[in-house]
């Protein structure tokens, strides 16, 4: 992106006040952005507006849309080719990170399901 | 071509199985960046310690897994919706995304080479760092005070780990913050200083992304109407 990203180009090749003042305003849009989505998420938590099984879902995805900003914005997460090798870590990280929450989450529900009440555990035991 | 080839192993984009004729179909792009030579250190500082940084992502995934199985075992104690306030955690979010903010100026002063922006931007982003723990310190102090800690029930000792577990992190880096600024003090704007400084903000920016997701799924989700 800019040339002052975290992942980019060397540091102070040619860190000019125009590329410094590109930098400035790549942040603030992507704080302004933040800003947004907090907002947004904490007015979906409190509003009776959204339907109420809704409100969880519109928290998750507010809550990914503002990871996406941070990671774009700065974390300088690009799509140039120096950026391929942390591109590709990070859809792995992802990957196993969504296999152990929502691999737990079935798991546990599943057990929860299926086992015995822990009383009628006990009295089967006396 | 042997010079270029031998040495990319890291910064490249495709790396496996190159024969002498496999080379051939292999233009565009990739031709740009290994005929380059070996990625600068920066990109293998940034790439390693972002390894790093999804490492501990995962390890939190674990604390998040367990927190969310855990959310109802509340052993007959407060839940979240009476536990949590959500004003406080919306003062937090706002210090940690201004301390991440002023990171970010930190970083861009970096590469100015400008010592008292610099050394403004790491104050301002260590003063908000500590502003956000004090406050979470206090959360944590009147909930054991009101008989909810983390040994009254598994979702408390779940979100204790959970949000504990940020905290410590948000802790260490304060640290790092600390002897950040007093390298840029002492020895100023080394390379190898810049290449330690560019791990730092992605630890901090990371942890504010940890932070999304630890306000959203636990306070959020927890207090939701």
């Amino acid at each position: 992106m800019s040339s002052e990203a975290e992942f980019g180009t060397p540091p102070g090749g040619n860190a000019s006040g125009h590329s410094t003042r590109r930098g400035v305003r790549a942040y603030l849009i992507g704080l302004g952005l933040a800003i947004l989505m907090t907002i947004a998420s904490f007015w979906a938590a409190q509003t009776h507006l959204i339907y109420g099984p809704g409100i969880s879902v519109a928290i998750v995805v507010l809550a990914i849309a503002q990871m996406g900003i941070h990671l774009v914005f700065f974390l300088h997460i690009t799509t140039a080719p120096d950026n391929t090798n942390n591109v590709l870590a990070l859809a792995f990280g992802i990957l196993i990170a969504c296999l152990v929450i929502f691999g737990s989450l079935w798991i546990m529900a599943n057990l929860n399901r299926n086992m015995l009440p822990m009383e009628q555990v006990m009295r089967m035991q006396n | 071509m042997s010079a270029a080839d031998v040495s990319h192993a890291i910064g490249d984009s495709a790396p496996l199985g190159r024969g002498p004729e496999g080379h051939s179909h292999l233009d565009g792009d990739s031709q740009s960046t290994s005929a380059a030579g070996p990625a600068p250190r920066r990109i293998i500082v940034g790439y390693g310690f972002w390894i790093f940084l999804l490492s501990d992502i995962i390890m939190f995934s674990g604390f998040f897994a367990t927190y969310a199985v855990l959310n109802g075992a509340t052993n007959g104690g407060p839940g979240p919706a009476q536990l949590f306030d959500t004003t406080n955690v919306a003062i937090e979010t706002a210090c940690l995304l201004a301390s991440s903010f002023a990171c970010g100026m930190a970083s861009l002063a970096v590469a100015e080479r400008n010592r008292m922006w610099t050394q403004l931007s790491l104050l301002v982003t260590g003063l908000l760092g500590a502003a956000f723990l004090g406050l979470e310190l206090k959360e944590f102090s009147g909930l054991v005070e009101r008989g909810a800690g983390p040994t009254h029930s598994a979702f408390l000792s779940s979100f204790f780990t959970l949000v504990g577990c940020h905290g410590a992190h948000i802790t260490a880096g304060l640290l790092w913050l600390g002897t950040m600024m007093a390298q840029f003090y002492a020895k100023g704007f080394r390379e190898n200083i810049q290449h330690r400084f560019l791990c730092f903000s992605l630890f901090w920016h990371a942890l504010d992304i940890i932070w999304i997701a630890i306000f959203s799924l636990v306070y959020l989700n927890g207090t939701r109407v």
